[in-house]
């Protein structure tokens, strides 16, 4: 059955389903049972599961963890959500020493089926300390599997194939995406999807993750009416990464951006981009490009963050540079609109 | 207390609170765009543990830090500047209200990151002891900061090396919408830290002068013993965990009765109590005047600063 939904609707569908389904699934994490119900993201689970399947916790996340981790391997499938992906690096020594190597470790002979959810934030000043992804650092440890879902159909597919998953999975959920309404086809159950065509275009791919995809998306409207065709892909898993649909498409169009929602040093871009360099050697008709953050802490004014963030603009004039295109007029374009829907204070 | 005391202390609180009210007034014209944590029934605790230790003491608190920030500095400009994102602001628009600091008056660093601060002011602490100095370091945190491991490894490291270290937990007993009951596995932190050597202290959070008393108490124990502090100090929340409205309709908690508002108020305890000693009411309200203009051309210079220009995206970076 299909139905429209938003983002967070689809979160909370995704965990009620899988929680109906299979009763080791439990959803926990600061916040997780109040009113406020992250965004919305697990509405109705308590009342339909009770507190014994849906909780809160103390503000100890590199306990609770390890907590998550302990579940998992005892057989439970445990959901950890976190309001903010900034608060996952006090439990880092749980995620990268631990959760990521268990089962190796162990030869083979442990499982840890455990799914972090965790929100991207940005906006309204979140700053320095309320706004990272950090998706390049945790695809960084082998044993990790790293998801981005970006539409309401990802939150719910992504959501119910990683709770599936047998091994840990870090879903990280921008909080910008989840006002965004879509078609949810509750039988479409994948496992961790890998990167999708979400445009079809002949000039430039632009390979994106999370927000980024909304922002390329923006970026092809505004070139189809300058004659210019986008191939936009959502990578949604970047760990791990299968880069074969985005080297076909660059054998199409010889042109990629990579559009990174992240610090471009040493990030996700970087890892595609050499594999790119590799898979792509002879067809690339100029150099890659790679957009992303500002190389900076995020700032909390708005003319500082608009300058910290990679957008549309940046997009448009990197495929200005690709195709040796005059600069396009942009200034009757509005871009930046979603920005002004999301008010304070969180 | 002298008089010109009382009146310091008064002030101070008032401009805390008239400027927690103005940002009230003002938020909705989005000119802030800043997640605000606001301080209103928690004025008290700053302003009197501030009044104690000597000047200069290095400071540490967290994102709810508007009344820390104020006591220590009282400089509204600054901080409406910041407040709105530009460049005359504390942080040039890079901290918001979540990281204010004033490393000149002793305030280094607060965090949006629950607990973060704590093993900073150790570190600080550590620096003294270094350098042999005695001058204490103050941490301000929340009660559920008490829950983070990094709080329970701080404390102990401060006890073993006997740091001039005063711990303050400001206890509303949330942690934004969870009650108490539902994250502590004990019934009383003073209780819990009482196993380490530390001297521990309690004070209504909502008294200034009962925090005032039981801070220089607890300062005189620390001194005597050679110890930390830990001041547990517990107050109202008025308002939501963050932003400018209250929350009662939402149904997690009670509305507080008209009688427990006047209670849980620190100003109106404060100023009750001074004019019970005889404060003339004429001299309370001069001082309120006086304090709505200051923070009414703090406003309005913040609205007319400049935000910081393309450049200053990539300033600060590195020394
Ligand atoms: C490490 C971490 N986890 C979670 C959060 C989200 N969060 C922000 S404030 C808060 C409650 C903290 O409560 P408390 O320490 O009592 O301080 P209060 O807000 O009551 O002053 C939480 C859970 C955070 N900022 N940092
Ligand atoms: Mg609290």
């Amino acid at each position: 059955m299909t139905e429209t939904m938003t983002y967070r609707e689809a979160l909370a569908f995704a965990a009620a389903k899988e929680m109906d389904a299979d009763p080791t699934v439990f959803v926990f994490g600061l916040d997780v049972p109040d009113h406020k119900r992250i965004f919305g993201s697990t509405k109705g689970l308590v009342e339909k599961f009770g507190p014994s399947r849906c909780f809160g916790t103390p503000l100890s996340e590199d306990a609770m963890t390890g907590v998550a981790i302990g579940a998992a391997l005892s057989g439970l499938r445990p959901v950890h959500v976190h309001i903010r992906a900034d608060f996952l690096l006090l439990g880092m020594n749980q995620i990268a020493n631990v959760m990521s190597s268990l089962r190796y470790m162990s030869g083979g002979a442990l499982r840890v089926p455990l799914v972090i959810r965790a929100v991207i934030g940005r906006g309204w000043g979140q700053g320095a300390q309320h706004s990272k992804s950090m998706h390049g650092l945790f695809g960084h440890f082998p044993g990790i599997k790293v998801g981005l879902p970006t539409s309401p159909q990802d939150a719910y597919s992504m959501l119910r194939a990683a709770i599936r998953d047998d091994n840990p999975v870090i879903l990280l959920e921008h909080r910008w995406l989840y006002d965004i309404e879509g078609s949810v086809d509750e039988q479409y159950l994948p496992p961790l999807p890998g990167p999708v065509v979400v445009r079809q275009g002949t000039d430039v791919t632009v390979a994106c993750t999370s927000w980024m995809t909304i922002e390329a998306m923006k970026a092809a409207d505004v070139l189809a009416r300058h004659g210019v065709r986008l191939e936009v892909i959502d990578i949604r898993t970047v760990a791990p990464l299968d880069e074969t649909p985005v080297v076909s498409s660059v054998a199409k169009t010889g042109r990629c951006i990579i559009a990174d929602y992240d610090w471009l040093y040493a990030g996700f871009s970087a890892e595609l981009a050499a594999r790119l360099a590799h898979h792509c050697f002879g067809v690339l008709k100029k150099p890659i490009e790679r957009i992303g953050f500002a190389p900076v802490p995020c700032p909390t004014t708005r003319p500082l963050e608009n300058l910290f963030y990679p957008s549309a603009v940046q997009i448009i004039r990197a495929v200005e540079r690709l195709l040796d295109l005059d600069s396009i007029d942009l200034s009757q374009e509005s871009f930046y609109s979603y920005e002004e829907r999301f008010k304070g204070p969180f | 207390m002298n008089k010109g005391e009382g009146l310091r202390l008064y002030r101070t609180l008032t401009l805390i609170r008239r400027a927690e009210e103005a940002i009230r007034l003002h938020y909705g014209e989005d000119d802030m765009k800043t997640p605000v944590h606001l301080s209103i029934g928690q004025e008290a605790i700053p302003v009197g543990v501030c009044h104690v230790l000597p000047e200069g003491s290095p400071m540490f608190g967290t994102y709810r830090n508007h009344a820390l920030y104020l006591a220590l500095t009282e400089d509204t400009d600054r901080f409406f500047a910041e407040l709105h994102g530009k460049e005359a602001g504390m942080g040039r628009g890079k901290a918001g209200s979540m990281h204010l600091c004033e490393p000149s008056r002793g305030l280094l660093a607060t965090s949006a990151v629950v607990g973060t601060t704590i093993p900073l002011a150790v570190g600080a602490a550590l620096a003294q002891a270094y350098r042999h100095l005695r001058q204490p370091v103050a941490v301000f945190f929340g009660d559920g900061a008490a829950e983070e491991g990094v709080f329970w490894e701080s404390l102990n490291f401060a006890c073993q090396r006997s740091l001039n270290l005063l711990f303050v937990c400001e206890d509303n007993g949330l942690a934004i919408h969870a009650p108490a009951a539902d994250r502590r596995g004990f019934s009383s932190i003073t209780q819990a830290v009482g196993g380490f050597r530390c001297c521990t202290a309690t004070a209504d959070g909502s008294d200034l002068s009962a925090i005032i008393e039981a801070t220089r108490a607890l300062y005189r124990d620390m001194e005597a013993d050679k110890q930390p502090g830990l001041l547990h100090v517990s107050y109202f929340r008025f308002l939501e965990h963050v932003g400018i409205g209250e929350d009662f309709f939402t149904g997690y908690r009670q509305a507080p009765s008209d009688q427990e508002r006047r209670e849980r108020d620190p100003l109106i305890r404060f100023s009750s109590h001074l004019l019970s000693l005889g404060y003339h009411p004429a001299e309370l309200r001069a001082i309120d005047v006086e304090v709505d203009d200051q923070i009414c051309r703090s406003i309005g210079r913040a609205r007319s600063a400049d935000y910081p220009t393309a450049e200053a995206l990539y300033e600060d970076l590195w020394v």
